[in-house]
């Protein structure tokens, strides 16, 4: 058949060269053939058909999606149980807590390295306290100032490091941005391999100068190498060479000066880049465990990060409450700048 | 069309009226000395302008430059003579002898051996899950911004306010070693997983409890960044959803790859502070981690063996970053081509 069909085209195509068109038979179509009847059972078994080949289709999809769906949220659940179940427990009484949970740290395997008892009993997880009770957190607030003042002596470190940092930040990567020359880039790249070195490396340097000049044991010796930590210089830059060179351009010819291209174009293209960076400068430092355990000897200038896991069994009725209170600052900024973090996350790892 | 027509027939005369005029006028030859001059001038000018910038450059960069400076490079120098030194009060100079004193000290190999097989199973794990994840949310599955904001709580959450669950979990009496399937599968009744031999695997998990939401983020920024034409072209050919991926979105992945790859390497050396909450300053062997050995040397004051410890872990640090830089940029231009 196919040789046949073949054949016939060649000698059409050879008439067809010489100028002599010969007409094809018309073929006639498969539904031509049949009957105005056969021709409608024809489209009427079609249309079922396709309707069960639709259906069939859209059912494996809800099936599929139904799967997607329980992975994420189970994903989900494992992701957010820990905060979940920190802010329930937080509300039960310390009677209800040192009942649950006493066992557990009784055996503490940490810091009492080996006082651990080990005991036949596990406890098992409750989420819903038997009665809610704000006793934890009427504890924590006015029986125990400890918490609080490590609670401040956080904030007074990361404040003025997220501020600190984000206008040397801004003014360092609009320099890097807009003044881009080849042998610059070494000094850019050197902060880039700063930005990334761990804390292993960098500590040790930050404890040698902060010995130098007497800051030692104040918070100082944290406050100044975290204002000229370069990780946020290197995302700033990305973003600031993004700014288009026209919009520069146009305004040195409408006569802005330097200092005026900063403030009115640089800065505002790049506010949800601050923002971003601001945040996640915010939760680094709010975190930070390394730096106060070296450069802080005092017990009384340690963070609450330090602080929290140093409970021990008299205190574990309002640990629930202090860990709970310690996160809620960050959440509340991660409720609130959630779209500016996440395009901030997003755009530092697309080129 | 005519109108048009006139006015492109006007410049053109215009222009060329203008280059007559300008041949006559301007003399081609300049006398040597009047051209000298102009070129000096030129040249003063240029100068001027390259001065003015490269004062702008210093003037913004001035601020973070001197911090940096005297903050990082000045002690990374004074950290290379302390180095070389007897110990902090005799400033003999005694070679690379602090060097071989740390390198062959049981506890540096033994802490470097752990963060090192510590950050090689927890990148690929997190680039892998973080990688399913993102796919699993980019599926067509409603709510998935929701998901996104869910799966993003843990990184905001400190580690200090974590650490109590974490007890809560995988102490000798936790909650874990309640339900017997888990211990059982490790050949135990009970497991004190802190202090066993499987202390990598509950630091591994909470690891990936808290950053794989970032590296999540970054992996849906990048498969939003994919054509859609490419992948349904592909589709009409008739590739499969594996051949799609594999061949489609893996290339428009890499560096995202390359990046989170990267951005896990770091936040694998901050899970110290997970193991120093949870276990203060002498865990189990496995545990051990380099901060840990610095910490201690800290705490003996002994100078010149910490600050040769913190230049090899410089160097190496830099080879291993500048190593996958290299790695990624010469990968990049195998996927451009």
């Amino acid at each position: 058949m196919d040789d046949q069909l073949r054949a016939r085209r060649r000698k059409q195509a050879t008439l067809a060269r010489r100028n002599v068109y010969i007409e094809t038979p018309k073929t006639e179509s498969f539904f031509e053939k049949m009957s105005s009847a056969e021709r409608d059972a024809f489209f009427a078994k079609e249309r079922i058909r396709s309707a069960k080949a639709i259906k069939r289709r859209s059912v494996k999809k809800k099936i599929l999606i139904g799967i997607g769906l329980l992975l994420a949220t189970a994903a989900a659940v494992m992701a957010i149980i820990p905060i979940f179940y920190t802010f329930l427990n937080s509300f039960m009484s310390s009677a209800e807590i040192s009942g649950n949970y006493g066992v557990i740290f009784q055996s503490l395997s940490g810091h009492a390295r080996d006082g651990a008892k080990y005991m036949s009993k596990t406890p098992i997880l409750h989420l819903v306290p038997q009665r809610v009770s704000l006793e934890q957190y009427k504890a924590l607030m006015f029986n125990s100032p400890t918490y609080l003042f490590k609670f401040w002596n956080s904030i007074i470190m990361v404040v003025p490091i997220v501020l600190g940092q984000m206008v040397i930040a801004c003014l360092a990567s609009y320099s890097f941005a807009r003044y881009r020359k080849r042998r610059r880039e070494v000094l850019f790249f050197s902060y880039i391999i700063l930005m990334l070195m761990p804390f292993q490396v960098t500590l040790v340097p930050n404890y040698m100068i902060a010995d130098k000049l007497n800051l030692l044991n104040t918070f100082w010796a944290i406050i100044l190498p975290g204002i000229f930590s370069t990780f946020s210089i290197f995302l700033l830059t990305k973003y600031m060479r993004q700014i288009p060179s026209a919009y520069i351009e146009a305004a040195t010819l409408d006569g802005a000066t330097e200092w005026q291209i900063f403030t009115k174009i640089a800065l505002p293209t790049c506010k949800s880049a601050i923002f971003a960076l601001s945040i996640l400068l915010f939760i680094d430092y709010w975190n930070m465990v390394e730096q106060p355990i070296v450069l802080l000897t005092d017990a009384d200038k340690q963070p609450l990060s330090v602080f929290l896991s140093q409970i021990n069994d008299a205190e574990i009725g309002i640990a629930f409450a202090a860990s709970a209170l310690y996160m809620i600052p960050p959440l509340l900024i991660f409720l609130r700048g959630e779209e500016y973090l996440v395009e901030g996350i997003s755009r530092s790892g697309v080129k | 069309m005519q109108v048009k027509f006139n006015m492109d027939k006007n410049r053109n005369e215009t222009t060329k009226q203008d280059t007559k005029k300008v041949r006559n006028i301007t003399p081609v030859d300049l006398d040597p000395v009047q051209r000298q001059r102009l070129l000096a001038q030129k040249k003063k000018l240029h100068r001027r302008r390259k001065l003015r910038e490269w004062g702008l450059f210093t003037g913004y960069l001035t601020p973070s430059l001197a911090g940096v400076m005297l903050f990082f490079f000045l002690p990374l120098l004074m950290l290379l003579k302390t180095s070389v030194q007897k110990s902090s009060t005799n400033t003999d100079f005694i070679g690379f002898r602090n060097y071989e004193r740390v390198l062959t000290n049981d506890a540096f190999i033994s802490a470097s051996k752990n963060t090192l097989v510590f950050a090689l199973l927890a990148v690929p794990l997190a680039v892998l899950f973080s990688l399913l994840l993102a796919l699993l949310l980019n599926s067509g599955i409603p709510g998935k911004s929701v998901f996104r904001s869910i799966l993003l709580n843990p990184m905001m959450v400190p580690v200090a306010s974590v650490v109590l669950i974490w007890q809560v979990f995988f102490s000798y009496n936790g909650v874990i070693n309640g339900w017997e399937w888990i211990p059982h599968l490790f050949g135990h009744d009970k497991i004190d997983w802190l202090k066993s031999d499987q202390a990598q695997l509950v630091i591994l998990i909470m690891f990936l409890w808290k950053n794989l939401g970032y590296d999540m983020v970054l992996f849906l920024a990048a498969l939003n960044n994919i054509p859609t034409e490419i992948l349904e072209s592909a589709m009409m050919d008739g590739a499969g959803a594996f051949k799609r991926f594999f061949a489609i979105k893996m290339h428009y992945l890499s560096p995202t790859i390359f990046f989170v790859a990267i951005m896990s390497l770091i936040n694998s050396f901050k899970i110290f502070r997970e193991v120093y909450l949870l276990t203060g300053d002498y865990p189990y062997d496995n545990l051990y981690m380099l901060q840990h050995f610095m910490n201690n040397q800290f705490t003996h004051l002994d100078y010149s063996k910490l600050s040769a410890g913190a230049i090899i872990m410089c160097v190496v640090m830099i080879f291993i970053v500048g190593g996958l830089f290299f790695f990624e940029s010469k990968f990049d231009a195998d996927v451009e081509e």
